[in-house]
């Protein structure tokens, strides 16, 4: 999810590219896709506690076109899965997928009809965290290692 | 008292006791009547309506279960109903309790029950063209079969 | 023209992934419910229904039929201030609302179905994640529904231990609805202090039960572990904080003219409607109804504590505001007098057919092996029977339809979720308001999601 190349690299461009995705893990904005209990604990992270705006991350963007990263936080039943398709595709490039929660990674402890299996059939995910529901720490640090997989180049 | 005018109105249905709460048991043409007589006999909220499915254990195979409130005498009544499979109708309660409106709804999403008179029966929670009736004994829970790393299967 | 060989630079070509260009069989659902769509021109008991008026009726049908300046709109599942996956459809006159159609479902997760290949045992993992702001009431009633099949009684000390933390529960669960209604009508702080101190309250669960949420701790027969060391220091200083910091947030909000504008009058709910619909909880005392299942049917020792029960007289949002800062309070009491009067003795039954042995017995007694080894891959078996249990849960009216055939598994577990039925309440609270009243109406009614799809 880089910057797309289309020209010779030299070290003009790398060090442009690496300016881009220094800025692009400043400020990510999340968008609300809070859906069950992990909702809460993403809240919770949100709150002063546990504080996300030391990343630059306070601002939970309501609709899709603001936001560049969709935290799916809960359990994804069959009708919502449309839903969750359709708001993904009306994010804008570049944007990134983390799957929140036991529920999200692979259905968790519900492994039954009325759940998609892990959301990653549905939309291309980038980090799993694991947990039910996994806790303010666990999220910060999912987030963090995203954070580093843009730095490094590698998502 | 409450309940002693019902009893004595309907002296030939089966009344029976559950852990220490009333339980009565009503045909199918009787349950519009003994409600009207409930409500007026002071039971004026409906606290919940719901089914279970008792497959090939027993006939008839549904059994409609519908719990009452009294606010004002504090009592609890449990009415339920027989409904057989080959004719899964019953008759809607909301003339008489508009709360029921989503139980029932919920009942005929799960178990395929209809009921007659329900301003809006449609599929609540399950998706609109979702075919099949969750909650039955003979639809399968729907589990994907799990393969740990340690196992030994192949697909 | 000719064509003409530029020279083009070297294109290096990174594999990429593009998005929107990969197959997926989710693209082609559409997100339509057929019949769940509100219709312009709708006739016959749907449109009462949608209408909402039932004991009073206040419209005139020729007004709304002529006229032409009618929209749908969609406030679909994803929204911010819809308290999770709600989805509304409202048909607005202008700014005015005239009917309104909840659609949801869209967090079903077939729990009822789950319960059925889980032992009792299990049981309280399952039920916990339904209502997931007050997980310990879930457990509580599922566990009271168990007890009453088994026909046994719980020591004193778990009886006590469940009721201070399902009202620590209730606490934290009114916290939330406070942060979520001030941050929906547009009091941003309060979102930051009810997290804030809900956040303590968290941390006394994580010492005890292990957990933040969904906790797995009240269990049929008795709870899982016993408190931890310094709990009632601990509980002591949660009740000063939050009497203490009650205060402040009064003064934020009691008297603010911002607030009470617009919060007075709005979404307004009668006693009648409300027990036509099966309303309950908070909502139903706001109307003026002085029920709540803690004084009507005493579970788990609760009788011998003493606490008032709010009630309200208008009915509006401002109402249901008030009487959860003042349930608080009355928790907080509850939780004293809890703390105060804690007996000494088992957190469980000692009947070692439903409650697993202590560890350090399993080394030393063989028939205290076979119990462990049993409960824990059979199960306990419960005779057959069936019952419905009700406590008084932060939303309402919560209860369990437990159905036993004799095995170590349910052969069906309903739960009667007070959300569930309190959402029918918003077609006539809604009626005749705006839609920024809507905002403020659903996030008073306090439903949570998980409860409503389960």
């Amino acid at each position: 999810m880089s910057v797309r190349r289309t020209a010779p690299t030299n070290v003009l461009t790398s060090t442009v590219d690496k300016a881009a995705r220094w800025a692009q893990t400043r400020s990510m904005f999340p968008a609300t896709f809070g859906l069950a209990c992990c909702a809460i604990e993403m809240m919770a992270t949100g709150a002063p506690h546990n504080d996300l705006a030391r990343f630059g991350m306070e601002v939970f963007r309501a609709s899709p076109r603001q936001a560049d990263l969709m935290i799916v936080a809960g359990r994804v039943s069959q009708k919502m899965a449309p839903v969750l398709r359709q708001v993904y595709d009306q994010m804008p490039d570049p944007k990134w997928v983390i799957s929140m929660g036991a529920c999200a990674s692979t259905g968790g402890m519900f492994n039954n009809y009325a759940l998609v299996q892990g959301v990653d059939q549905i939309v291309p995910v980038d980090i799993y965290v694991p947990g039910c529901p996994p806790g303010p720490q666990g999220l910060m640090h999912g987030i963090l290692t995203l954070h580093d997989r843009i730095m490094a180049g590698k998502a | 008292m409450v309940s002693r005018e019902l009893k004595e109105k309907f002296a030939e249905v089966e009344w029976g006791d559950s852990h220490g709460q009333e339980v009565v048991r009503l045909g199918r043409d009787q349950l519009i009547e003994f409600c009207k007589a409930a409500f007026e006999a002071g039971f004026e909220v409906l606290a919940d309506v719901t089914a279970v499915d008792w497959d090939r254990t027993r006939q008839p195979r549904f059994d409609l279960v519908i719990n009452l409130l009294s606010m004002q005498h504090r009592r609890r009544l449990r009415v339920m109903v027989g409904i057989p499979d080959g004719d899964p109708v019953a008759p809607s309660l909301v003339p008489i309790w508009p709360g029921a409106n989503f139980g029932e709804r919920e009942v005929y999403d799960m178990f395929g029950i209809t009921f007659e008179g329900h301003p809006d029966l449609t599929r609540i929670l399950m998706p609109d063209d979702w075919e099949g009736y969750p909650l039955r004994k003979d639809f399968e829970v729907g589990a994907v079969p799990v393969q740990f790393k340690a196992s030994h299967q192949v697909n | 023209m000719t064509d003409q060989t530029v020279d083009k630079p070297e294109v290096e070509e990174v594999d990429l992934w593009v998005s929107g260009t990969e197959e997926s069989e989710w693209d082609t659902y559409s997100t339509d419910e057929g019949a769940q769509k509100m219709r312009l021109e709708e006739t016959g008991p749907r449109l009462t229904e949608q209408l909402g008026s039932v004991v009073t009726d206040d419209y005139d049908l020729d007004d709304i039929v002529t006229e032409d300046e009618r929209m749908i709109i969609n406030m679909g599942p994803q929204h911010p201030s819809t308290h999770g996956v709600l989805r509304l459809q409202l048909e607005l006159e202008g700014e005015m609302i005239r009917r309104s159609k909840s659609v949801i479902g869209y967090l079903h997760t077939g729990m009822e179905k789950t319960a059925e290949t889980l032992t009792f045992l299990q049981g309280p993992t399952n039920v916990t994640r339904m209502d997931y702001l007050a997980p310990l009431h879930n457990e509580l009633c599922f566990s009271l529904a168990v007890e009453r099949l088994l026909d046994i009684e719980v020591p004193p000390r778990a009886a006590v231990i469940r009721i201070l933390m399902t009202e620590l529960n209730r606490i934290a669960s009114h916290l939330v609805a406070m942060a979520t209604n001030g941050m929906d009508i547009g009091a941003l702080s309060i979102m930051t202090y009810g997290f804030r101190d809900r956040e303590q309250i968290l941390a006394f669960f994580e010492k005890t039960t292990g957990l933040r949420l969904n906790h797995n701790y009240i269990r049929p027969g008795g709870v899982a572990a016993d408190l931890p060391v310094g709990w009632r220091a601990d509980v002591t200083d949660i009740c000063d904080t939050i009497t203490r910091r009650l205060v402040d947030y009064e003064d934020m909000l009691k008297e603010n003219p911002i607030w009470t504008g617009r919060t007075r009058g709005v979404g307004v709910i009668t006693a009648d409607e409300c027990r036509a619909y099966g309303i309950t909880g908070p909502t139903l005392r706001a109307s003026g109804v002085a029920w709540d299942l803690r004084k009507a049917f005493p579970y788990s020792g609760i009788e011998q504590y003493e606490f008032e029960v709010p009630v309200g007289e208008h009915g509006d949002v401002y109402d249901r505001y008030r009487i959860r800062i003042e349930e608080i309070l009355q928790s907080v009491s509850i939780l004293r007098q809890a703390a105060a009067a804690m007996p000494k003795g088992d957190f469980r039954i000692d009947d070692r057919k439903i409650t697993p042995p202590p560890r350090h017995r399993i080394d030393e007694s063989m028939e205290a092996l076979i119990h462990h080894f049993k409960i824990f891959t059979e199960g306990f078996r419960v005779p057959a029977g069936e019952t419905y249990v009700a406590i008084e849960s932060p939303r309402g009216e919560l209860g369990c339809y437990l159905v036993a055939d004799g095995s170590g598994k349910p052969w069906r577990m309903h739960t009667r979720a007070p959300s569930f039925y309190n959402l029918q309440a918003l077609p006539i609270m809604m009626a005749d308001s705006v839609v920024a009243d809507t905002i403020a109406t659903i996030a008073s009614l306090d439903p949570v999601m998980g409860d409503v799809d389960r």
